[in-house]
C-alpha cells in the first residue's frame, strides 16, 4: 500500500513540463507560430488545451517549451520590459529586441531555467522574423525553428518541407503538418493545434480542435458519429 | 553682466525672482563665447563643422578634436568648454553601448538625444555640481533617416534642419536659412558649411576647420570628411570669401 502511495506522490512531484512541440516559420510578409496543447505532470496530462503561444507585445509572440513555470515567469518579465521600452521608443518594439530580452534572462539564469523559446513576429524594420532561444541561452535568427520534445521527430520532415518565400496559406499548412506529425509520434505532445499568424495586417489566432487534427499514417480514422 | 543676478546666481539650485536659473544662463554664455559649430541636415545625411581658433603655432594640426563618433550611426560636435563636452561624449558612448547590449539593436537618434539631454539636465538640478559649459550638435542616421539634434547646457534637446552655436551663430544661422537643405547633397553641404564658417570667423586670427559627416557616401557611418574633400571645400570657401571682398 505504501508503495502505491509513494508512486503517486512521486508522480505528482514531477515538475509541470510542457513536453511539447513548438514551431515558428516565416513567410513572405510575416510569420506563423504553431504549437500543440499538452501540459504534463509526469504521465498525467495537467492541461490538454494549453495555450503555449503567448503575446509579448502586439506584434511579437513567443512559443514556450520546457518548464511551464520558468517560461511563464520569463514571458511576464519580457512583457513588462517591452511595455516600458515601447513607451520610451514611442513606436512598436522590434522582434529582435523582444528576443534579445528573453535571451538575456535565460542566459543569466541558465543554471536554474529549463526553457526552450521561439520568439517570432512582424515589425517595420525587419518584416517577419523568427528568433530561437534554446536551453543554454543562445540567440539565433532563423527562417524557421522547431522546439520541444516533439521536434526531434520532425527535423527531417521540416528540412524536406520547408522552402523560402511561401505564401501565408502554404506556411500555415507547413506548420500544421509539422505539428501533426510530431503529435503522432511524441507521447508528450498532443491535444489540439494552435496557430498564430502575424503580419503587417495584424495578428490572427487559429485553433484546430483534436477531432480536426489531420490523421497521420497508421492512426485510426475518427468514428463517423464523432465528426464535428 | 555681473550684478544682474546678484544673490540668486550663486547656485544652480536657486531660482531668481523672475524665474531664471542664472547658473544655467552662465553656462550658456560659456558656449556662446566659444568657437562656432554649424550643423546641417542635407537630403542624404548630416554635416557638422567646427571652427577651432588656433591658440599657438606649436599645436599639431588635427589634434584637439571637437567631433567624436558615438557609435557607427551617430556622432557629436562640441561647442564651449571642450573638457566638459568630452565627458558628455563619453556618457553618450556608454548609453549607446549599453542600449545595444540590452535591447539587441542600435540606439535610435531620438532616444540617444533624450538620454543625453536628461543627463545634462541632471547637472542643473543639484547644488553640489555645476552645469556643463558645453553644447552638442548630434548627427544621427538610422532607419528614420538623417537627423540633427542640438543639446544645450540647460538639458534641452531639439531636432533641427540646420543650426549653429558659438560666437558666430547669428550670422551662421542666417546663412543656413538661405540654403535649400532638402535639395542639397552632403558633398555640397560640406562646401556650404566651410563657406559659412570662413565667413563668420574673424579673419585676422588663424583657425582650423574640422568637418565631419554621416551620409550615404560615408556608408551611413559617422566619420571625418575625407581630407581631399575637406581641402577642396576650404579652397572653395576661401575663393568665395575673396570674391565677396573684391565685389
Amino acid at each position: 500500500m505504501d508503495v502505491r502511495f509513494d508512486g503517486l506522490q512521486a508522480e505528482l512531484d514531477q515538475p509541470v513540463s510542457m513536453g511539447t512541440t513548438i514551431i515558428a516559420a516565416s513567410y513572405d510578409g510575416g510569420v506563423v507560430l504553431g504549437a500543440d496543447s499538452r501540459t504534463t505532470t509526469g504521465n498525467y496530462i495537467a492541461n490538454r488545451v494549453t495555450d503555449k503561444i503567448t503575446p509579448l507585445a502586439e506584434n511579437v509572440y513567443i512559443c514556450r517549451s520546457g518548464s511551464a513555470a520558468d517560461t511563464q515567469a520569463i514571458s511576464a518579465y519580457v512583457q513588462w520590459f517591452l511595455q516600458q521600452h515601447a513607451v520610451d521608443l514611442d513606436r512598436h518594439v522590434s522582434v529582435k529586441t523582444a528576443a534579445k530580452l528573453a535571451q538575456t534572462m535565460v542566459y543569466q539564469n541558465k543554471n536554474m531555467f529549463q526553457a526552450g523559446l521561439i520568439i517570432a513576429g512582424w515589425d517595420k524594420q525587419g518584416g517577419g522574423s523568427v528568433h530561437t532561444v534554446p536551453l543554454g541561452g543562445t540567440l539565433l535568427q532563423v527562417p524557421y525553428s522547431i522546439g520541444g520534445s516533439g521536434s526531434g521527430y520532425i527535423t527531417g520532415l521540416c528540412d524536406k518541407l520547408w522552402r523560402p518565400n511561401m505564401t501565408q496559406q502554404e506556411c500555415q499548412e507547413f506548420v500544421v503538418r509539422a505539428v501533426t506529425h510530431a503529435m503522432a509520434r511524441d507521447g508528450s505532445s498532443g491535444g489540439c493545434i494552435r496557430t498564430v499568424t502575424i503580419s503587417q495586417q495584424g495578428v490572427k489566432r487559429d485553433f484546430l480542435p483534436h477531432t480536426r487534427v489531420p490523421i497521420a499514417y497508421g492512426e485510426m480514422q475518427q468514428p463517423i458519429s464523432a465528426a464535428s | 553682466m555681473s550684478g544682474i543676478g546678484t544673490g540668486y546666481d550663486l547656485s544652480v539650485s536657486t531660482f531668481s525672482p523672475d524665474g531664471r536659473v542664472f547658473q544655467t544662463a552662465y553656462a550658456q554664455k560659456a558656449v556662446d563665447n566659444g568657437g562656432t559649430v554649424v550643423g546641417i541636415r542635407c537630403k542624404d545625411g548630416v554635416v557638422l563643422g567646427v571652427e577651432k581658433p588656433v591658440a599657438s603655432k606649436m599645436l599639431v594640426d588635427g589634434s584637439n578634436r571637437h567631433t567624436y563618433p558615438i557609435n557607427q550611426q551617430s556622432g557629436m560636435a562640441v561647442a564651449g568648454v571642450s573638457a566638459d563636452g568630452r565627458q558628455i561624449v563619453n556618457r553618450a558612448m556608454q548609453e549607446a553601448t549599453q542600449y545595444k547590449g540590452f535591447y539587441g539593436e542600435v540606439i535610435p537618434g531620438y532616444v540617444l538625444s533624450e538620454r543625453i539631454a536628461s543627463y545634462v539636465h541632471l547637472f542643473n538640478l543639484y547644488w553640489y555640481v555645476r552645469p556643463f559649459g558645453a553644447a552638442m550638435l548630434m548627427a544621427s542616421y538610422d532607419s528614420e533617416g538623417p537627423q540633427l539634434y542640438l543639446i544645450e547646457p540647460g538639458g534641452t534637446a531639439h531636432r533641427y534642419f540646420g543650426t549653429a552655436i558659438g560666437k558666430g551663430r547669428q550670422s551662421a544661422k542666417t546663412d543656413i536659412e538661405k540654403l535649400k537643405l532638402t535639395e542639397l547633397s552632403c558633398r555640397q553641404g560640406v562646401v556650404e558649411v566651410a563657406k559659412i564658417l570662413h565667413t563668420v570667423h574673424d579673419e585676422e586670427k588663424p583657425f582650423e576647420l574640422e568637418l565631419a559627416w554621416i551620409c550615404d557616401e560615408s556608408k551611413k557611418e559617422f566619420k571625418r570628411v575625407p581630407a581631399d574633400l575637406a581641402a577642396e571645400a576650404e579652397q572653395q570657401a576661401k575663393a568665395a570669401m575673396d570674391e565677396d571682398m573684391d565685389s
